[in-house]
């Protein structure tokens, strides 16, 4: 693989990201790893309905009344929006448009950003009204699940913010390319579970 | 960076071995400390026999005595039988295949020394306050209740280990999806590479579940979590279920690579491809594919209600279909061959009528109500050493012997290999044979001593003296591996001489960029093909000589390991208020870990080529490179 | 369960063949010797899976030994190349249709158990008066030992289970803290005892444990619980409905003081005045349950100390000097603890063991 070949939007390959073996392995790695994933996301999710509003006898905090619906429901919007700005972003990517790329990917990341920090308000605010980790095993249960998706969103945009940076100068070519299509990939795997968070969590919380 | 220079000083040899990213060098580091960790735990195994050898003795105390059952489990199944036989994956797979190397060599290497970290640091235990002591299941109550620091070593080193062998199984899934030689179609793969695909994915499926039950053991025992807090609202039947879900298919992640092996042994020693080739590899994908939904076998004592029990009784029984298709598919591979009996085969035979007696115990334990005897009794432990050690571990010391020459380039010797077979197996068979009647007598496993009143002496006693045999068996073994060593007879491609698969057409030890010229797949048992037509060449090529693109040795995945081993410290004595740098080592840990990764993704690294001239000169020195023996 | 009992003498056979090959064991624990219902269903299902099961490892062998004898290299000659067969369909329909078959015959009687020994439908049950028609025993477990209460009848003893012959037990399992698993091999199977719910089935005795060389079935944990796993014993009298009876009269009796001077002497050493004992250890059989420590009122009857010793007055001073010593990680404090600072004398221990041996309600 040649790092100097500059590449075209003429010449840049229709699947830039699997142009290459390296490139193929990583997408099919990838895509095992998201099983993984998967798999380790289910397992959290029937914890947590095992769990579910289980705790001391008399403990005061259960999934009814107490989350901040509107505010979760503004989070799930911004997090869905930043899904389709990295679509974007990729669509560009595999037009070899680099700095729209780039631009949309910086709105996917404050997007993010502003997800990440609305969700560290709300565990905030809970814990401030009471309801803290170690209160029950459903406290356990619920920021364990929710947290462990936030601790993904924080590595999801670690790794956006490190791939802008690193390649600021250098632009596209097929060793990066790759690297673009699978963050954004984890992204959208991020945005699948959350929808699953607020509908399994949230949702049906309130309605219980 | 060219790794052809050829002379090294020992310093340079290791710095070799903790850079490299070769699968075959991998494959040695594997192989060298999951024996280092089979010997370890060996002499645990050892230490419990002599305490169970008489009624009443008090050669381990109690406490003791726990920890020694529980490190005996966790160090055999996690940091022995696991490490080698993705030792042998790593040796042996992508020559299968015809493969440059795996998919991510850099990641391979990480998932050795994350293998490798998570170990030291589980058997640190020992020296730091005590070894884990609630059995390597770690069943949550007696987990929680235990006061050492010896759970969280558990918790800890397996979270670790469990990355590297993850991380493993993934890169083994791609190499074989996306790196076969041409001609190598799903349907012409060799058996052993097969099992390695399937065995791969139950790794990818099934680690994740351990480690999420792992994560929730060390927030509540460390961060004061309560999701096996009874008191609190919480579960322990969650721990066993999330620790059977990953449990039962570990079984056959460690049982189908042993079938593979010993697939190829039956028809390299019988000259006869295998019978029934696409049965044995469809029984393969549905072992792996009924593995995961049987685990609640393991809890039909728990109380989760007859229809429970009932449905996973019946599904547990449906497993002894495919098992039993393997068997007779090996037996009419040995029928109508002929059958030289050297000692990866002698091990290969000796496993049918082990792992039949192991297999059918299986089935009696399926019967649920016939279980609630059996269960966690001294049967169970005689089942599951029947099909572990009559079936990983023959595999295993058969694969050693038979992949020697491959790895190393020298022949163990066939004398003293018999020598080992014959005290193993032997010893074997005295000591576990004798458990299903104890358990059968009433005597619960895991039991530190026994009252001389109950029945049960002489049979301990004479399962203590089987221990004895093996042990010696494991001996000669090893004076086999020095004796070999310093001779240092080297051996051609095909030391066996009725190699059939691509790892024969090469030199042995291979040279570090595998096949010079990628090899053209012709049919099942490929070589075997080009040896019958009377090929002078060895194999028919793909390509012409042209530049070999390598990749380059790095440090960081040992680095970022170290990362990782530093940062479990400071959690594990996290909430000691007598040890306040916890938090500055976490941090340092992760810091080490996070700031390695970030300097592997912002350095380009894109290996190297080996051009044509320096393959030529290299195949001229090698000589044999070209597949004739 | 009917098709695994249509060949009898194949069963009589195969018993006098296993019985052979184990040294029998003792009856008060083996699993081979049983002396209950439903120790006795699992033990036939035990010898129909053998018979099965012998009957595949007897195919596997034959097909095995002519295969290794039949086709040696050392008899065919090096040079040998065996025709390279790849399969047959007919062959592969045989081994997978007839383990399934084999399976079938061992999947009904399975399923049909399975549902069987769960069956506790009864337990509630009542007759016109409003008593319970059968037997409740509500077993709790603790670190290492056993708490049977019997909540009907309103009396509760410890570490030694006494029940009646020839009818259905009923038993509520729950742990007071970390997992255990109630055994008693020659009756019937275990059943875990976990501490966030109650599990619930039944057993039936057939026979009089007085008839046994030691008088007990021998009951066991069988869920690793901690160093002392190895030692949570306990015993099972097994007594006729009348016998039975009486000895639930006599639980409910208030316990007589003591009458012999040393035991006198214990019985105030074991009060609130002397080392506060009874704090722990109830000496009523109508005392509640839940206390922290085993309740005493049978103790004279009982057949060990501690579970596992041999039942002598030795013995009971040995344990009280210091339990530790004999069962790590038990909840006891130690003499020391008891008694102000310092070890019980020769003569306070004599008293004491004196007293816990006056203690029966069996006479």
């Amino acid at each position: 693989m040649d790092l100097n070949k500059r590449y075209t939007p003429q010449s840049w390959p229709d699947h830039p990201e699997t142009a290459t073996l390296e490139g193929k392995n990583k997408f099919i790695g990838f895509w095992l790893l998201l099983a993984a994933e998967t798999v380790t996301f289910a397992s959290l999710f029937a914890t947590y309905l095992a769990l579910k509003d289980r705790g001391p006898s008399g403990m005061e905090f259960t999934s009814s009344g107490l989350f901040e619906l509107p505010l979760v429901f503004a989070m799930t919007m911004i997090l869905l929006t930043s899904s389709l700005t990295s679509v974007y972003a990729i669509h560009h990517m595999k037009n070899h448009n680099f700095k729209a790329m780039q631009a949309w990917l910086g709105i996917t990341v404050l997007l993010g950003v502003v997800f990440l920090g609305l969700e560290i308000y709300e565990f905030n605010h809970y814990v401030h009204l009471g309801f803290g980790y170690t209160n029950s095993a459903f406290s356990a249960a619920f920021y364990t699940l929710v947290g462990t998706h936030g601790a993904h969103v924080l590595f999801g945009l670690s790794w956006f913010i490190a791939l802008m940076i690193r390649n600021s100068k250098r632009g596209l070519n097929t060793y990066n390319a790759p690297k673009f299509y699978l963050a954004a990939l984890y992204w959208h795997f991020i945005d699948v579970v959350w929808v699953f968070i607020f509908t399994v969590v949230y949702l049906m919380g309130a309605i219980s | 960076m060219s790794s052809l220079a050829q002379k090294k000083g020992v310093g340079a040899i290791i710095w070799d071995y903790l850079t490299t990213v070769d699968h075959k060098k991998i494959a040695i580091l594997y192989l060298i400390s999951g024996g280092i960790f089979f010997l370890i735990g060996g002499l645990e195994a050892m230490l419990i026999r002599i305490q169970l050898m008489k009624a009443g003795n008090d050669f381990l105390s109690a406490g003791l005595y726990n920890e020694m059952i529980t490190m005996h489990g966790t160090t055999m199944i996690f940091l022995a039988a696991m490490p080698i036989l993705l030792g042998f994956m790593n040796a042996v797979m992508p020559l299968q295949i015809g493969a440059r190397d795996v998919a991510f060599p850099f990641l391979n290497s990480l998932g050795f020394w994350l293998f490798f970290f998570g170990g030291i640091f589980l058997n640190l235990s020992w020296f730091m306050g005590g070894a884990p002591d609630a059995g390597w299941t770690n069943y949550a109550s007696l987990a929680l209740a235990s006061e050492s620091h010896g759970i969280d070593f558990y918790a800890l080193g397996l979270t670790i280990s469990g990355f590297g062998t993850l991380i493993g199984g993934i890169n083994f899934l791609v190499t074989i999806i996306n790196m076969r030689a041409p001609g190598m179609t799903y349907m012409r793969m060799p058996l052993f590479t097969w099992t390695t695909f399937v065995a791969s994915a139950l790794i990818l499926l099934a680690f994740p579940p351990l480690t999420v039950g792992l994560f929730f053991m060390i927030f509540d025992r460390m961060f004061g979590a309560n999701f096996f807090v009874v008191e609190m609202g919480g579960n322990t039947i969650i721990w066993e279920h999330l620790f059977w879900i990953f449990g039962h298919p570990e079984v056959y992640i460690l049982i189908l690579p042993a079938f593979g092996i010993f697939s190829e042994i039956f028809a390299i020693f019988s000259r006869k491809r295998l019978f029934g080739y696409t049965a044995l590899v469809f029984a393969t994908i549905l072992i792996g594919f009924y593995g995961f939904m049987v685990w609640a076998h393991h809890m039909f004592t728990v109380g989760l209600g007859p229809t429970a029990n009932a449905v996973f009784a019946l599904a547990t029984m449906i497993i002894a279909v495919p098992t039993g298709i393997k068997i007779f598919n090996w037996l009419l591979t040995i029928w109508g061959g002929s059958i030289k009996f050297t000692v990866p085969m002698v091990y290969a035979v000796a496993f049918i009528p082990s792992f039949v007696a192991g297999g059918v115990t299986g089935v009696m334990q399926a019967i649920a109500p016939l279980d609630y005897q059996l269960h966690d009794s001294y049967f169970i432990v005689a089942h599951f050493h029947y099909v572990i050690v009559g079936g990983v571990v023959l595999a295993i010391l058969a694969g050693v012997h038979l992949y020697w020459p491959k790895m190393f380039g020298t022949m163990l010797s066939e004398k003293l290999g018999m020598v080992t077979f014959w005290f193993f197996f032997i010893g074997f068979h005295l000591t576990f044979f004798i458990q299903h009647f104890l358990g059968l007598l009433g005597m619960p496993r895991r039991v530190y001593t026994f009252g001389a009143d109950q029945g049960w002496d002489l049979f301990n006693a004479i399962s203590s003296a089987g221990a004895l045999l093996m042990a010696i068996g494991v001996i000669v073994l090893l004076v086999n591996v020095v004796i070999t060593t310093v001779k240092n007879v080297r051996v051609g491609n095909d030391p066996w001489e009725d190699g059939r698969t691509l790892e024969w057409a090469i030199p042995s030890p291979p040279p570090f960029y595998n096949f010079a010229q990628t090899p053209l797949v012709r049919g099942l048992d490929t070589y075997w093909i080009e040896k019958m037509e009377g090929n002078k060449k060895g194999m028919v090529y793909a390509e012409p000589l042209g530049d070999i693109h390598m990749p380059n040795g790095s440090i960081i995945p040992f680095i970022m390991s170290f990362g990782m081993f530093v940062a479990s410290f400071g959690a594990l004595y996290f909430q000691d208020d007598s040890k306040p740098w916890t938090l500055a080592v976490l941090i340092i840990g992760l810091a080490i870990l996070f700031g390695s990764m970030l300097v592997r993704s912002l350095k380009d690294d894109l290996g190297f080529h080996i051009t044509k001239e320096e393959l030529m000169e290299d195949l001229k020195k090698g000589g044999n490179t070209d597949g004739s023996k | 369960m009917m098709k695994g009992l249509t060949n009898w003498r194949l069963f009589a056979l195969m018993t006098a063949l296993l019985v052979f090959l184990s040294g029998c064991g003792r009856e008060e624990i083996s699993t081979l010797i049983p002396a209950g219902k439903v120790a006795q269903d699992q033990f036939n299902l035990l010898l129909l899976s053998t018979a099965v099961m012998t009957f595949v490892i007897i195919v596997v062998t034959i097909i095995f030994v002519l295969a290794i004898v039949k086709f040696r290299r050392s008899k065919l000659g090096d040079d040998m190349i065996p025709e390279q067969v790849e399969g047959s369909a007919k062959l592969e329909f045989i081994w997978t249709a007839v383990p399934i078959v084999l399976l079938l015959i061992l999947a009904v009687p399975t399923v049909y158990s399975t549902f069987d020994l769960a069956d506790v439908t009864a337990m509630d049950s009542i007759d016109e008066e409003g008593n319970q028609t059968s037997l409740t025993v509500n077993v709790t477990s603790y670190l290492y030992w056993w708490e049977f209460e019997y909540p009907e009848q309103g009396i509760v003893t410890a570490q030694e289970l006494v029940v009646p012959t020839n009818e259905r037990v009923y038993f509520n399992l729950i742990s007071a803290d970390i997992k255990h698993s109630f055994w008693i091999p020659s009756i019937g199977g275990k059943l875990d005892v976990n501490p966030e719910n109650v599990n619930k089935f039944y057993l039936e005795f057939d026979k009089e444990s007085a008839l046994l060389d030691d008088g007990v079935y021998y009951g066991k944990c069988a869920e690793l619980c901690g160093p002392s796993h190895a030692l949570m014993d306990f015993k099972v009298k097994s007594v006729d409905r009348e016998e039975f009876d009486q000895w639930v009269a006599s639980m409910q009796e208030e316990p007589e003081p003591a009458s012999e001077t040393t035991a006198q002497a214990g019985e105030e050493l074991f009060g609130l005045e002397g080392a506060s004992c009874i704090g722990c250890h109830a000496v009523s059989g109508t005392a509640p349950a839940g206390m922290p420590g085993p309740n005493l009122a049978t103790f004279g009857d009982r057949n060990r100390v501690a579970g596992f010793m041999e039942h002598t007055e030795e013995n009971i001073k040995k344990w009280i000097q210091d339990p530790q010593k004999h069962k790590p990680g038990n909840l006891m404090p130690d003499a020391k603890t008891l008694n102000g600072g310092e070890d019980f004398t020769e003569e306070e221990l004599d008293a004491l063991a004196a007293y816990l041996m006056s203690l029966s309600v069996e006479q």
